[in-house]
């Protein structure tokens, strides 16, 4: 994984080859509204290498679909508005034209929907939908291959009997197996990218597991680059190598799963961290949430976003937390490790205030 | 399917006694004796009480209700010979009664009378789904722009207006006050096989009225259907399949919203196979609205007995149909 894009070591300048396959760099994403435009991801930036996974985690709301959708280019382009840029394998995306996108759209890229009973189309055999996206890019193809290739990616996935069950309608399959089919869709045409947005969350937990084994498995198998949109931090610290935190439509702490999961630099990833519960322990132990809600993107708050819900901004000084937008800068613990926070000395907040509350144990050891 | 299919058209013939049940007895507890009406008109409105005993007794209106509601129900399947006052009326099966006015078994002028309505409902129906579907299918990609808004509020303006008061307007514009020489003909109902022109050129007018005014509740209708079908997660996925523009609407889009406009639809050709009543009287079509119109003036019970008994069944059998093609439409659907 390369560091982010603030060194900007062009890659065009590069073999498309040689580079991330996926690099946005300060994307930008506005709706316009009733009440006025809603500026759902702003100066987002990020990279995902073949072979490597990249988990994007944050609150409903915080832009993580939103930006995913526009690397696919499903934003409606006529009310969206998207700047900044999209490189996928070197072809910048922002601007493309509709012919030229659809031609990546579920070939060189794919995405996969949480919820797969309503993203599966209620009136079509799985059969029918998998080889309808395997012909889209085979125009030689007939329709035999496609169906051949379909059950192939059915057998791939874990579905058992798939000669027999690619004749079944969505509704005729349990939830997994929908979860499942919809990953052999997503990978029928081998792409380079794959993104799931929140896979698991509408399966029950033994699925999920199976799940992300198998996304594992396949991603092994393909080598392609993965995003993985979630706000489970478990599925974080099983699936990513480099974790992407989101907070009202921006970045707010970016690095390796390690760095985000042992040194965290932002009071949001700390509130993550610590709302997380732990089976081990006891049950008197306390869930410590975030307080208060996500922002209105409509109206978001000035300054760092974080601010009204952050209990550390007393420790800056002066306003800084309500009047100036923090940068996105390395943190303590490398380079590649960066953080949007005005805390001056993160890492002794964490260890001496958040770490003893969220991980006891974990101090001692330390000790 | 089959098994369905009859199970349902089982169901449909219960339904049809019932409601021949419910017609016969409503006509026998009327506010006046169901001889009254023939008795008026025999007599030339001078019916005394003694020759009402006679229509009563030679229709049988003496017995009890239930012997003559068996003897309806034989009529229909063996026919049966009717007496009114002193002469006999063969009337042969299904026989659904002798018409007060003409004399002639209903059935028969029933039977004359389906190529005109039938005319007019397939050819107005078939106008506004050629219309009203691809219309509304249009808006629903465009929900939200200028197009959109106007063509939805005008519609709404059309579909609001009374039909019977629609339908005379288009009349009286089209063949009154501009002539169009294409309407000229309208109101000569002349069956298709004396020739295809005659026939199109009498109902054109009234599928128009028909089509326009239906065309604006079925945009309305799709639009809706189509408006959220193409917000549902499916079409995303499909989108980012990477489908073209065409596949995701047709395909994904307008297949998940017919079933709606289907079910409206199979209600809506019920009603009109029953009788389309203000076209028929407005254009002077001679189908099975006029003529219900008239035996509900002339109180020719018989013949208003046999067209509520058609309209009932037209709706049952369209609803069946209707119910198919749901299942077709939707293998979620289990016709069972």
């Amino acid at each position: 994984m390369t560091s982010v894009p603030m060194t900007q070591s062009s890659a065009a300048e590069r073999d498309a080859s040689e580079g991330p396959f996926l690099r946005v760099e300060d994307l930008k994403v506005t709706f316009p509204t009733q009440d006025g435009p809603v500026t759902a991801v702003q100066g987002l930036s990020y990279s995902v290498e073949k072979g490597k996974t990249l988990g994007i985690v944050g609150e409903s709301g915080s832009g993580k679909s939103v930006s995913s959708m526009a690397v696919m280019g499903l934003h409606d382009t006529k009310s969206a508005k998207i700047s900044g840029s999209i490189r996928v394998d070197g072809t910048e995306v922002v601007g493309l034209g509709e012919s030229q996108m659809r031609a990546l759209r579920g070939n060189s890229m794919a995405m996969i929907f949480q919820d797969a009973l309503a993203a599966l189309h209620p009136f079509y055999k799985i059969g029918a939908q998998l080889s309808e996206a395997y012909l889209v890019h085979h125009s030689s193809a007939s329709k035999r291959d496609a169906r051949r290739k379909a059950i192939e990616m059915l057998d791939r996935v874990g579905i058992p009997q798939p000669d027999r069950r690619v004749d079944d309608f969505p509704h005729q399959f349990s939830g997994g197996m929908r979860q499942r089919a919809m990953i052999a869709m997503g990978l029928i045409n081998d792409p380079s990218l794959l993104i799931a947005d929140e896979p698991t969350t509408a399966l029950d937990v033994t699925v999920q597991a199976q799940i992300l084994d198998l996304l594992q498995d396949l991603q092994r198998e393909f080598n392609s680059a993965v995003i993985i949109i979630t706000h489970d931090l478990g599925v974080i610290a099983e699936m990513a190598d480099d974790v992407l935190v989101m907070y009202a439509g921006r970045c707010v702490e970016y690095g390796t799963v390690k760095q985000i999961l042992t040194t965290p630099e932002m009071p949001y990833t700390w509130g993550l961290l610590s709302s997380i519960p732990d089976v081990h322990a006891s049950t008197d132990a306390r869930l410590i949430p975030i307080p208060g809600n996500p922002p209105s993107l409509l109206r978001p708050p000035t300054g760092c976003s974080f601010h009204p819900r952050c209990v550390h901004s007393d420790k800056v000084p002066g306003d800084l937390c309500r009047t100036e937008l923090p940068e996105l800068l390395p943190a303590s613990s490398g380079t590649a490790h960066l953080k949007r926070c005005h805390l001056a000395d993160p890492v002794r907040v964490y260890e001496t205030e958040v770490l003893p509350e969220i991980a006891p144990d974990l101090v001692e050891e330390t000790r | 399917m089959f098994a369905y299919v009859v199970k349902r058209l089982i169901s449909g013939v219960l339904v049809v006694t019932l409601i021949s049940m419910a017609i016969f007895l409503l006509f026998w507890y009327g506010p006046s004796s169901p001889a009254q009406p023939i008795c008026d008109r025999e007599s030339g409105n001078r019916c005394t009480p003694a020759r009402l005993a006679t229509y009563e007794k030679t229709l049988g209106y003496d017995n009890p209700v239930y012997e003559e509601y068996g003897k309806f129900v034989k009529g229909v399947f063996v026919g049966r010979t009717l007496t009114i006052a002193s002469n006999d009326y063969e009337c042969a099966a299904p026989c659904l009664g002798i018409s007060f006015r003409t004399k002639a078994p209903v059935k028969e002028e029933l039977v004359s009378r389906m190529p005109a309505t039938f005319s007019i409902a397939v050819g107005g129906a078939l106008l506004y789904l050629l219309f009203g579907v691809p219309i509304g299918v249009a808006a629903a990609r465009r929900r939200g722009s200028l197009a959109d808004k106007s063509l939805v509020s005008s519609f709404l303006f059309i579909s609001s207006i009374p039909y019977y008061l629609f339908a005379l307007l288009t009349w009286l514009y089209l063949t009154v006050t501009f002539e169009v020489p294409l309407f000229s003909n309208t109101g000569y109902f002349s069956p298709i096989t004396e020739g295809p022109w005659k026939w199109f050129s009498g109902m054109f007018l009234a599928w128009v009225a028909l089509g326009i005014f239906g065309c604006t509740q079925y945009t309305r209708y799709t639009r809706g259907a189509m408006v959220e079908s193409l917000s549902e997660d499916y079409i995303r996925t499909a989108k980012a399949k990477g489908l073209p523009a065409r596949t995701i609407i047709y395909k994904h889009g307008l297949r998940a919203a017919l079933v709606p406009v289907v079910t409206i639809f199979g209600i809506d050709f019920g009603t009109l196979l029953a009788g389309t009543i203000f076209t028929e009287r407005i254009f002077e079509i001679k189908g099975i609205g006029w003529w219900a119109l008239e035996a509900v003036t002339g109180k020719d019970l018989p013949v208003v007995q046999a067209t509520a008994l058609f309209g009932a069944v037209a709706l049952i059998i369209s609803n069946l149909i209707v119910d198919v093609v749901y299942s077709v439409l939707d293998p979620r659907v289990r016709l069972s």
